[in-house]
């Protein structure tokens, strides 16, 4: 068999066409993220999530009500697009012209409601003892006829708007590089296994407190501000390995 | 309404490799309580598992209320009024007890009201904000029972549910089961304690490797004894 750089001649036209359909989303990605930069000057962090969303709606259209895929190709962008829409109008318009200080408040104040709001909604509500069963023991949640598989999707949807919203707050405060959404990730899992996989609570507690540990470390010792999180994670996974707030 | 509510033909269940139920062939009429007696591993479990397609995967047909529910998902068949009591009971730890009592969805009509269960169960009234598995075995086996009396289930799975459980309790259950009985409940229970179910069945199956091997009526029960004792050594 022919070879070029000792890849065989046949498996290149396949890998061209994938690098071709990836190369097809990361253009109208970033299509979208220049046009909101240039004009609006601000990084949507958000756009990753609005991505998500649109693959969503046009999941969810076909399944609730059988929309086809060619018009969900009109349709979905719409919905998406109105939703930023109303995420511009109501959120970002607003915020343009804050002071700095001003905005941190508010990016702290909308944090603590929007945890608080979603640790309600799981602690004290008959959804979120749902969801809880759902944690725990799902075939048998199932057995008593929820319907797991839809709760799952609407599951990952919430925590996709988590995810949008928090995109949104960060997006006129956190300095620009190719890099933030993946080292973000990074941190926010280490948060995610010091609070205690599925504990609400532990990742409410332990990402404000990991932020302001990190915060610190900055001021007193910044050559380590980059892995102190994870310092953190390494104790917490040898002296309690389910996590601050998780169950053993 | 016909008379048969439940009925199992040429039922395989496996899990995995394992082939567990091999051909299980039965059937439940519409108030009738039923019981099913084997030895350990005599699959059992899996038969009442495999009703509500909560085993690996399964084949042949299980036909509920005069629909083939083969090919359904769990909580689809749940809805044609299926309830499950677990074996292992299925107290939900991060719920308290109201929540675990509140967490089944609503199946049908016809459900018992709260205050309906609190006067059958006063324990579970007085304990309601207690985690459920802060409860006591008994309590417990009282919840995972009553949950499902709130949805409008019909048809009740019982997996064992006097396993483990002191004299007292296991009459308290015996007399819950009576009352379900008479208020034209329909009832598959898995039984190791034989006269539990010897009190309470209409008619008995006998499991053994996966296949229903014997079947009788309540009446023919004292026939049967040397039958039985052969197949579980009572
Ligand atoms: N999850 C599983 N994976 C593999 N094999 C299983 C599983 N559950 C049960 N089995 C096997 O299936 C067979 C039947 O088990 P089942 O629990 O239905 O029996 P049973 O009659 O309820 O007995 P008992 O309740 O006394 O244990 C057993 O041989 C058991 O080892
Ligand atoms: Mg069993």
């Amino acid at each position: 068999m022919t070879e070029i750089l000792g890849i065989p001649v046949a498996v290149i036209p396949g890998q061209l066409m994938l690098g071709l359909v990836n190369g097809s989303f990361y253009a109208m990605l970033s299509l979208g993220l220049a046009l909101i930069f240039g004009l609006m000057g601000v990084v949507n962090f958000a756009h990753g999530a609005f991505y998500t969303l649109g693959a969503f709606a046009a999941l969810l259209g076909l399944q609730w009500f059988g929309i086809n895929y060619w018009i969900a190709l009109l349709l979905a962008p719409l919905v998406v697009g109105l939703l930023g829409i109303l995420v511009e109008r109501l959120l970002l318009r607003r915020l343009y012209r804050l002071d700095p200080p001003l905005y941190r408040a508010w990016v702290i104040i909308a944090s603590v409601v929007v945890c608080f709001a979603t640790w309600f909604v799981i602690e004290r509500t008959r959804l979120g003892a749902t969801l809880r069963a759902a944690t725990e023991n799902a075939p048998l949640l199932q057995a008593f006829g929820v319907n797991v598989p839809l709760l799952m999707a609407a599951t990952y949807g919430g925590g996709v708007a988590l995810a949008a919203l928090a995109g949104v707050l960060a997006a006129p405060v956190v300095l620009v590089n190719s890099h933030m959404g993946t080292s973000l990730v990074i941190v926010v899992f280490a948060v995610v296994v010091i609070g205690g996989m599925g504990s609400m609570l532990g990742a409410i507690v332990s990402g404000l407190v990991l932020g302001l540990v990190e915060g610190f470390t900055k001021v007193i010792y910044p050559e380590a501000s980059n892995i102190v999180v994870f310092i953190i994670m390494a104790l917490v996974l040898i002296l309690r390995p389910a996590g601050l707030f998780g169950k053993e | 309404m016909a008379a048969e509510l439940l009925r199992a033909t040429a039922l395989h269940a496996y899990y995995g490799e394992s082939h567990v139920l091999q051909g299980v062939e039965y059937h439940v009429n519409r108030g009738e309580v039923v019981t099913l007696l084997g030895r350990n591993g005599a699959g059992r479990t899996t038969t009442l598992k495999a009703m509500l397609g909560l085993v690996g995967s399964r084949c042949g047909s299980v036909m509920i209320d005069g629909r083939e529910t083969i090919s359904l998902a769990p909580h689809q068949i749940a809805h044609l009024g299926v309830g499950y009591c677990p074996e292992e009971r299925g107290i939900y730890a991060s719920l308290s007890t109201e929540e675990n009592l509140l967490l089944p969805p609503a199946l049908a009509p016809g459900g018992m009201s709260i205050a309906e269960i609190y006067a059958m169960f006063p324990n579970l009234q007085e304990r309601r904000a207690s985690r459920g598995t802060h409860l006591s075995g008994g309590e417990q086996q009282m919840l995972a029972l009553a949950r499902i009396l709130r949805t409008g289930a019909r048809l009740l799975l019982l997996d064992e549910i006097s396993e483990g459980l002191a004299p007292v309790i296991v009459h308290a259950l015996s007399r819950t089961v009576q009352r379900l009985r008479e208020q034209g409940y329909t009832i598959v229970m898995a039984e190791q304690n034989f006269r539990f179910a010897a009190l309470l069945a209409d008619r008995f199956y006998i499991m053994e490797r996966g296949r229903m091997v014997e079947g009788f009526t309540a009446r023919e029960l004292p026939d049967k004894m040397t039958l039985l004792r052969r197949y579980l050594g009572v």
